[in-house]
């Protein structure tokens, strides 16, 4: 677990410094929200017409947003050949795929805080299940972040990988984003946590099940 | 002197093409081996297969007594490898590279703190210690790409192709500093085309032509640089 942490300190700290990965992610997705909310116009006086759709727009934002995110993630690792000095290092393949879930994941929530009170303001909500909002995003970027990160490592030597990488994701992440979606519909009418159970249960199970299968075939993923 | 490495009837093969075919080899403790041959020969292959990035199809290495199928992870802790690729991050500075290296390599602070001293001063490169990796030249990298590889005192050093992009003077201060390694009885296996250089480094010079070794013969065995080219053209047009 220390070695994932070192590994997810390093990629972070590299972007702090650049900024090159987080500044395309926020850009895109207030992008996404503004655009949205402009084209959306005098819908947005209906909260009916709003909470049936404003859902699905925070998740694009999400998960566009976050494709950007992972197609660099592992990208990254090819100049100079970091990738191979990583996998000579004394470590299970695991450790390397732990840390880049970890970078990824504090990469988005850091979209997400960014993005969420824009959101609030633009489609004009009156947010009261702020932390069963909370927990559905934590969730839904878990799982999004778990399939993402392995097949970003699995597209990552492919010269089409911006291209692949979205192609494989989106149909592999719909279980997460339909019950993110649903659940925060029910948070923007109000539901509270017993409203959206079956949809955190959904989200969980999603989680864990990909979470472990990448831990099993990730050394699969990046092997020669 | 024992063997630090011992291969046996090693084979590999992409698909139907084998791109090595048995090779038994032998390396001593200490001993500086450099392995010569055309494009395509497997040296590169051989090399990948020594530093557990790629499974043989056939046959056994052990290194330091463990087996590379095996015990990939204990080999790792072993070795250091030097590449044309640095593996090194751009973003982070020299320092903050080799810590992260020594961090991986599961060293303790103190230790750490040390090594990082002393191996930045040994490549000279105090003066851009806390600078950006990315703003170093070509050889600067280099020289750092050997103190990373050596942060935690391996001892057994992989060169691939180390003097690929390196000025005269650049490939000069590589040799000074792999030199040092001397006293260390660091066992060097070095792959290269540049035979005026490496040929004066090693100790035992091989010849991979085809997936086989073809020449094996020790530095004094070889006479001079041009005796060897003629050697090594012989063998590879066999």
């Amino acid at each position: 677990m220390i070695r994932s942490l070192h590994i997810a300190a390093k990629d972070l700290k590299a972007e702090f410094r650049t900024k090159q990965m987080l500044n395309s992610m926020v850009i895109f997705s207030l992008l996404v929200i503004v655009i949205f909310s402009i084209s959306f116009g005098d819908l947005l006086g209906d909260s009916k017409i709003v909470s049936q759709l404003a859902p699905g727009v925070l998740w694009i934002s999400f998960t566009f947003a976050g494709m950007l995110g992972l197609s660099r993630s592992f990208a990254s690792e090819l100049e100079n050949g970091c990738l191979e000095g990583l996998k000579l290092c004394p470590v299970d393949r695991s450790a390397i795929y732990n840390g880049k879930i970890i970078s990824n994941a504090v990469i988005m929530f850091l979209v997400e805080i960014i993005t969420v009170p824009l959101f609030v303001v633009l489609f004009n909500f009156n947010i009261t299940g702020l932390f069963e909002l909370a927990i559905v995003i934590l969730l839904g970027t878990i799982g999004f972040i778990s399939v993402g990160t392995l097949l970003s490592a699995l597209t990552v030597n492919t010269r089409t990988r911006e291209l692949l990488l979205p192609v494989l994701l989106l149909p592999v992440i719909i279980p997460v984003i339909i019950p993110a979606v649903v659940a925060t519909g029910k948070i923007l009418t109000n539901g509270d946590i017993s409203d959206i159970s079956g949809e955190l249960r959904l989200l969980l199970v999603y989680d864990v099940i990909f979470f472990v299968i990448a831990q099993l075939v990730f050394e699969y993923a990046i092997g020669d | 002197m024992e063997n630090i490495v011992s291969i046996k009837s090693l084979s590999k093969a992409f698909g139907s093409h084998r791109v090595l075919k048995n090779i038994d080899l032998d390396i001593k403790k200490g001993e500086f081996i450099t392995i010569f041959g055309p494009n395509g020969a497997g040296k590169t292959t051989l090399m990948r297969i020594m530093s557990t990035l790629v499974e043989p199809s056939a046959g056994s290495i052990s290194i330091d007594g463990f087996d590379v199928k095996d015990e990939p992870v204990e080999i790792r802790k072993r070795i250091g490898s030097i590449s044309h690729e640095t593996y090194l991050y751009n973003e982070l500075t020299a320092e903050e590279n080799l810590r992260f290296f020594g961090r991986m390599y599961g060293m303790d602070k103190n230790h750490l703190d040390a090594r990082v001293d002393e191996l930045i001063e040994q490549v000279g490169l105090e003066y851009r210690s806390n600078d950006r990796v990315g703003t170093f030249s070509r050889g600067m990298k280099q020289r750092l790409s050997i103190a990373r590889a050596l942060i935690h005192e391996p001892p057994i050093l992989f060169l691939d192709e180390p003097y690929t992009g390196l000025d005269q003077h650049a490939a000069s201060t590589f040799e000074h500093v792999l030199r040092g390694l001397d006293a260390q009885n660091t066992t060097k296996v070095m792959i290269s085309h540049n035979i005026d250089r490496s040929l004066k480094m090693c100790d035992r010079v091989l010849i991979l032509n085809n997936g086989n070794i073809v020449f094996d013969k020790f530095r004094h065995e070889v006479g001079s640089v041009d005796d060897f080219k003629n050697t090594y053209e012989s063998f590879i047009h066999e």
